[in-house]
């Protein structure tokens, strides 16, 4: 079923400021100063509206644009980002499929060659070509190959050798390191497992220990930390849950205090979701913070038949104060542009339009994103696809 | 710090590598791309020490020039784990002195404080030359710049258990709580402290319940001190309900008129775990929860008001809300 939603009221709105009890703090003065940037664009929406608008819509065009043209050439400015670039190819090329922008095939060949080049023969991607296997360059190379979901693509990854490097970054305790010398966090886990079930070579061996590891990096306050004894933070939560579920462990982990400590990372007043308890809402954990609740739907006692969290605040949130005018997804207002939020954005709208099987769209249906997997952040039909063909191929293990 | 070249500003009086007859050996090896994408538009000064770094590394070299140009590599880009690696591997072959180098990661953190990279290389020379004894003062000054900043907790709280270095902390951690009540990171970190030394004993449980409560006095809106509060009582059996001190301070505040979502959600979790340890008057406390859930769910707390509805189903349905403190310690 097809649900249409509309904004919340603005006078409402206003009612929903952060109470800092005549205790400024810095917490408190800079939350307050991006409330009221978000009630001043929210006040622009309402104001200039026609009566039949019950939302902005998804800027489609000039999104498509911007991240077409990011997979083609990126400026000077992006050399920070030069170690990062099958991150882009993956940001980018998600974001289209969502937008449901078709690719030409010879855009498709060129990528699948650049993230070859990116290869390691001892297994694995580097951020560019020439550099050293990482594991995050290597989980965004995996999701970038099976989106682009051609049989050339698929045959880029040489799973026997990804397996000798996974193993290579196995720690005894069950955690991964992100490449030779590297360091040691839950991203690691997310992205060995992410990769090793995508390609059908994941063994009770390679993760042994790690359910365990997982487990320990889950916090006092119910969400995840990087590693164990540090805060719980948006995107270290999405990456324990997330391996969890690879796993078949979830039920290890303390559901309850982790689903409060998710509810509560959406603001009241913007929508959106910040990353960790006190902090700044942020577009980009639209995603992370938003698909741990699809995550975590199916896994409670009695699920319930909707949404644990304000699906509706969290898109008015992304339309009117995530989308840049010139194309592009952002933090916040008055941010820049950038592939990696636009990536991020983009897959919190899907999940939050899509719960079960029902589409709930904030405003004209032409707003409707495609529908990722909260596991994998690939759109489902591209996953499927690509684990049909993993899987029909031998396991690396058994050979 | 020896070499002239490296210390200029790159970009300003900048000598190309290609230029310096001291690497008129190195044949430069450039990016193997033919039709590219994500092509990044680089400054020939990026392109020049990055065509050199590759046919080094390509090469196997790690000499003193090496070093150097490792060096100007990561100022260009301080992200490159490769260069970061293949830098390493120079020190240790040419056994430099460490110290310099721990100098020079210190600078390059305070300009890229957010940088998985510039940490790692950090902790990987405090292993080498097994010596924490710049590292809280380090971490303290980006903590000063940016309270909130996950990479310097995370190297401070690696370096504090890997050579033991608790004492002292609670006052560093209880000035910071002064200065921000609301620092999330600041509550976390006194519970990695206390948790890994002292443990939560009796004694130190009744003293951290009294300090919690007297902060969150000062600010009832402040979701860090009442998770805190939540986490101490993982450690104690009687759970919330159980706790005296806890369930009167709630009371009481709530009577004052409060109603921060966070004192009613703690006795909204108190009724429920009242009524699952079958008390008298289970309904009673059920049916006040409910009603909390409900004033949550319409009033006080609207966006979350599918939680609270669910959080109210599970009270009437006797299902535990308050988390299972067996799987979190």
């Amino acid at each position: 079923m097809t649900f249409r939603l509309s904004c919340r009221d603005l006078e409402f709105l206003k009612t929903l400021r952060f109470n800092d009890e005549d205790l400024q703090t810095l917490t408190s003065t800079e939350q307050k100063e991006v409330e009221e940037t978000v009630l001043k664009k929210y006040s622009t929406f309402h104001a200039s509206k026609k009566a039949y608008d019950s939302a902005p819509d998804v800027n489609r065009h000039k999104h498509a644009l911007f991240l077409t043209d990011s997979l083609l050439n990126l400026s000077k400015g992006y050399e920070a980002l030069d170690a990062s670039r099958t991150w882009i190819c993956y940001w980018v090329l998600h974001s289209l499929s969502l937008l449901e922008v078709l690719i030409g095939d010879k855009v498709k060949t060129a990528c699948t060659q650049f993230l070859a080049k990116c290869q390691n023969p001892t297994g694995g991607f580097g951020g560019g070509p020439g550099q050293i296997s990482h594991l995050a360059p290597t989980y965004a190379a995996v999701n970038a190959l099976i989106i682009l979901g051609t049989e050339e693509a698929y045959k880029v990854i040489n799973r026997e050798k990804l397996s000798d490097f996974l193993w290579t970054l196995k720690q005894q305790n069950g955690s991964f390191c992100m490449h030779v010398d590297g360091e040691i966090d839950i991203r690691g886990v997310y992205c060995a497992l992410a990769v090793a079930s995508l390609t059908n070579i994941l063994s009770d061996k390679l993760c042994e220990n790690t359910a365990g590891w997982i487990i320990s990096c889950q916090t006092y306050e119910g969400g995840f930390g990087g590693c164990p004894d540090m805060e719980a933070h948006g995107g270290y939560t999405f990456c324990g849950l997330a391996s969890l579920i690879i796993l078949g462990k979830h039920h290890l982990c303390d559901i309850q205090s982790l689903l409060r400590w998710l509810v509560h990372r959406q603001m009241s007043l913007e929508g959106g979701f910040q990353g960790r308890t006190n902090k700044l809402v942020d577009g980009c954990y639209s995603f992370w913070q938003g698909a741990a609740f699809t995550l975590i739907h199916n896994l409670l006692d009695n699920p319930p038949q909707h949404y644990l969290f304000d699906n509706r605040a969290l898109q008015e949130y992304i339309l009117i104060c995530a989308q840049h005018s010139n194309g592009g997804l952002i933090d916040k207002p008055g941010k820049h542009r950038d592939e990696y939020h636009s990536c991020y954005v983009l897959s919190g709208l899907s999940i939050a339009q899509h719960f079960n099987s029902d589409y709930q769209i904030l405003g004209n249906s032409r707003n409707e994103v495609a529908c990722t997997h909260p596991v994998y952040n690939i759109r489902v039909d591209l996953l499927k696809k690509g684990i049909f063909h993993y899987r029909a191929s031998k396991l690396v293990e058994e050979l | 710090m020896s070499s002239a070249s490296s210390d200029e500003e790159l970009g300003t009086e900048y000598t190309f590598y290609r230029d310096k007859p001291d690497w008129k050996d190195i044949e430069p090896l450039s990016q193997d791309e033919d039709d590219p994408v994500v092509a990044i538009d680089y400054s020939p000064e990026f392109t020049d020490v990055f065509n050199y770094f590759r046919a080094i590394v390509s090469k196997g070299e790690k000499s003193e020039r090496a070093l150097i140009l490792t060096k100007d590599a990561v100022k260009l880009n301080p992200a490159n784990y490769t260069v970061w690696q293949y830098r390493r591997e120079v020190l240790k072959e040419l056994n430099k002195d460490l110290y310099e180098e721990l100098c020079f990661i210190e600078a390059i953190i305070f300009k890229q404080p957010k940088n998985y990279q510039v940490w790692q290389h950090r902790r990987i020379l405090v292993e080498w030359v097994n010596d924490p004894k710049y590292e809280k003062n380090v971490t303290k000054i980006a903590i000063e710049k940016d309270a909130k900043n996950y990479h310097a907790w995370q190297h401070r709280q690696w370096v504090i258990k890997r050579f033991n270095l608790y004492e002292d902390e609670l006052n560093f951690v209880e000035k910071l709580i002064e200065l921000d009540v609301r620092n999330n990171s600041a509550w976390n970190h006194r519970y990695f402290i206390i948790n890994n030394s002292t443990g939560f004993t009796e004694d130190i449980l009744r003293k951290e319940i009294d300090f919690t409560l007297e902060n969150i006095r000062k600010a009832t809106e402040n979701e860090s001190s009442w998770n805190y509060l939540r986490g101490l009582v993982l450690h104690n059996n009687q759970g919330l309900s159980g706790n005296k001190t806890i369930t009167e301070f709630c009371e009481s505040l709530y009577s004052s008129g409060n109603k921060s979502s966070f004192l009613l959600s703690l006795i909204v979790d108190i009724c429920g775990e009242q009524a699952s340890k079958g008390v008298v008057d289970a309904d009673v406390k059920i049916e006040r929860g409910r009603a909390l859930c409900e004033e949550l769910a319409t009033k006080i707390d609207p966006i979350r008001k599918n939680y609270w509805r669910y959080i109210a189903e599970n009270l009437e349905n006797g299902i535990k809300t308050s988390g299972d403190s067996s799987k979190v310690l």
